[in-house]
């Protein structure tokens, strides 16, 4: 049994209309319900008619989110190995049918990336690539990692999804967590976005973080691209994925990620518009289902909303990213994966962070866990 | 009268421990650790430079004024917690540890069997070491056989500001221990900690409560008055509660 098997015991149209036919009252139910919630809590914080209450949601989520994480947030940077991909989803600028600068880092291009963000103050990097196993290979990426870690206590990947054996083989070189972004829980949805390549496979995605567990990542990332399905019905399956791996591989640890769609080559429209407020809901009502959890907030956001979504339950944030390979050390020779919205430098943001009452913290993971 | 802390042969003042983790800046936690009155302040390796003098956390807590104790909170298993404690030693700080053994991460409850084999290891290895435990009387009298310098009971879940919900086992802790009993989580109030040190536990340790709290300073001072009301009062000789009231005219005074 896998996610998949869970995924399948419900349907999206059946989730939404039980959200649509939710109260205030049941609304406020959940609200008053001790923890842990239950689904049908989760249900309703995400209904429309939670909308009302959506001060009340963000207090809660506050309060629960310092009590479980302090007054902290983490902060990470990527970097883009490659973007060659075999894809071509729709709304991505790696889209093997787009025209852009195609890049894939040496080792050494990759250390050199690493140095810039090192000395800006970064300890806990995510590697990301597009899916190019014949360039990017698992040796690549050990490689990578083993020059990378004497920099680095914290080393994550988001690249394609891999077998259990190449993650156990990347974990024994010192990767110690998992980001893979299932895009859309709606399967059919998921088929026409993804109409070439090994993407193309939902089950083979959708099972990703359950072999990550199995091979045993001390964190596993989630996220949903929003403005493809009905965020109402995504943010359902985003909780019970996350609550189903924290079941099921107790040792690691979940987030979830809040990617919204932003203009990249191709120029992909959004299917769904999902507004600020949205967000704002989808974020408190996964904060008050999952208060463990932690909840990660990239670039792709404008600097005002992101420093308003701190206090919400945000937990880690990226800051100054490039979203192109070696684009920290040589800027835009090479195609983007997305444009950022957030160009505030790593120091600018962590100064908001600071001044929010938090303290941005750089380091929370040692490399000697591992090894 | 001289009622010092003794832990492994040194002598505290304060039966109040606190932590470094959780505060909304490093001057926030600078303030709340003097309040506390504090000699021991834990740090968790994981979030710390030990090489780096500027080193947001260390560079505040100077070694002399505070006996710095490293733990090694995210350690999943033995060998972890065990290397940890090696790379602080080896970093120049002193030979003691906090042992934490936390495979969850959620409610991050302590995984007993590791935690005795690591404190196995390293006690051999010289280390002072003070572990956290689930409040298990029995696990607590393996790791004083192992040669710990304390047992480190939590009260709830570490982070939860639940209180002392462990109290009759930690009460059998206290009755056996011959080493120091260290209420270690889950305490949210002064009161929580008075409790436990009314109960004749040698210390707390205290760290979410005061970090999360609004005014962390003001927190600070208010559980340093818990600690030291609750230590008094165990001192003084707690009247044992009773059921029912005593009745001022006995029904049995005719027969004396």
């Amino acid at each position: 049994m896998s996610f998949y098997d869970v995924l399948k015991q419900y349907e999206g149209p059946e989730i939404r209309k039980a959200m649509d036919s939710c109260t205030r009252s049941d609304v406020e139910a959940a609200l008053a319900a001790p923890e842990p919630l239950a689904l049908d809590h989760l249900v309703s914080l995400l209904s429309p008619a939670a909308g009302e209450l959506i001060e009340d949601m963000a207090q809660r989520a506050h309060h629960l989110t310092q009590q479980r994480f302090g007054k902290i947030v983490s902060l990470f940077a990527p970097v883009y190995l490659s973007n060659e991909c075999i894809n071509r989803c729709v709304y991505c600028g790696f889209n093997a049918n787009n025209k852009v600068e195609r890049l894939s880092l040496t080792p050494d291009q990759a250390v050199e990336e690493g140095r810039l963000l090192h000395a800006m103050g970064f300890r806990n990097l995510l590697l990301v690539s597009g899916e190019a196993p014949h360039i990017v290979s698992t040796a690549y990426m050990a490689d990578v990692v083993d020059r990378l870690r004497p920099l680095f206590p914290s080393v994550s990947i988001e690249i394609y999804p891999m077998e259990t054996a190449a993650y156990a083989e990347l974990i024994a070189h010192g990767v110690d967590g998992l980001v893979v972004f299932q895009e859309t829980y709606d399967e059919e949805l998921y088929a026409t976005l993804h109409p070439a390549g090994r993407k193309r496979d939902f089950r083979w995605r959708l099972e990703t973080p359950d072999r990550g567990g199995e091979a045993g990542f001390r964190r596993l990332g989630l996220g949903a691209l929003l403005g493809l399905a009905d965020w109402r019905v995504e943010s359902f399956f985003l909780g019970l994925h996350a609550r189903y791996l924290m079941r099921r591989y107790w040792k690691s640890s979940t987030a979830i990620s809040f990617p919204r769609i932003q203009p990249a080559a191709g120029g992909f429209q959004p299917l769904q518009v999902v507004s600020d407020f949205d967000m704002v809901q989808m974020l408190t009502a996964l904060r008050l289902f999952l208060p463990d959890t932690g909840m990660v907030l990239s670039t792709r956001e404008a600097p005002e909303f992101r420093d308003n979504l701190i206090p919400l339950g945000i937990t880690s944030m990226s800051a100054g990213s490039k979203t192109e390979p070696g684009g920290y050390a040589h800027e835009k020779e090479a195609g983007a994966q997305f444009e950022i919205a957030d160009p505030r430098s790593p120091q600018a943001v962590a100064k908001v962070i600071a001044a929010q009452g938090y303290e941005p913290v750089w380091k929370d993971w040692d490399a000697a866990f591992l090894q | 009268m001289n009622d010092s802390l003794i832990i492994a042969g040194r002598a505290f003042k304060s039966r109040f421990l606190t932590g470094t983790g959780k505060f909304s800046s490093p001057e926030a936690m600078r303030s709340a650790i003097e309040a506390s009155g504090a000699e021991i302040v834990t740090v968790a390796l994981r979030r710390v430079e030990l090489e780096n003098p500027n080193d947001s956390i260390l560079s505040v807590i100077d070694p002399k004024r505070w006996l710095l104790l490293p733990n090694t909170s995210g350690a999943r298993d033995a060998a972890e917690a065990v290397r940890l404690a090696r790379l602080a030693r080896a970093a120049g700080c002193e030979p003691w540890v906090k042992l934490e053994v936390t495979p969850d991460p959620r409610y991050l409850l302590p995984d007993g069997v590791e935690t005795l084999k690591a404190a196995e290891i390293l006690v051999k290895e010289g280390f002072t070491v003070l572990p956290y435990i689930n409040a298990d009387p029995i696990l607590a009298k393996r790791l004083e056989d192992a040669g710990t310098a304390t047992v480190m009971p939590l009260g709830a879940p570490i982070g939860s500001n639940r209180g002392l919900k462990t109290r009759d086992a930690v009460a059998i802790i206290i009755e056996n221990a011959t080493v120091p009993v260290i209420v270690d989580a889950g305490l949210g109030a002064p009161s929580h900690a008075a409790e436990a040190m009314e109960m004749g536990a040698d210390g707390v340790l205290v760290n979410t409560a005061l970090a999360v709290a609004r005014d962390p300073e003001a927190m600070a001072r208010a559980f340093k008055k818990g600690v030291e009301a609750g230590r008094e009062a165990f001192l003084a000789g707690l009247g044992r509660e009773r059921i029912t009231a005593e009745a001022s005219s006995p029904l049995t005074g005719f027969i004396r």
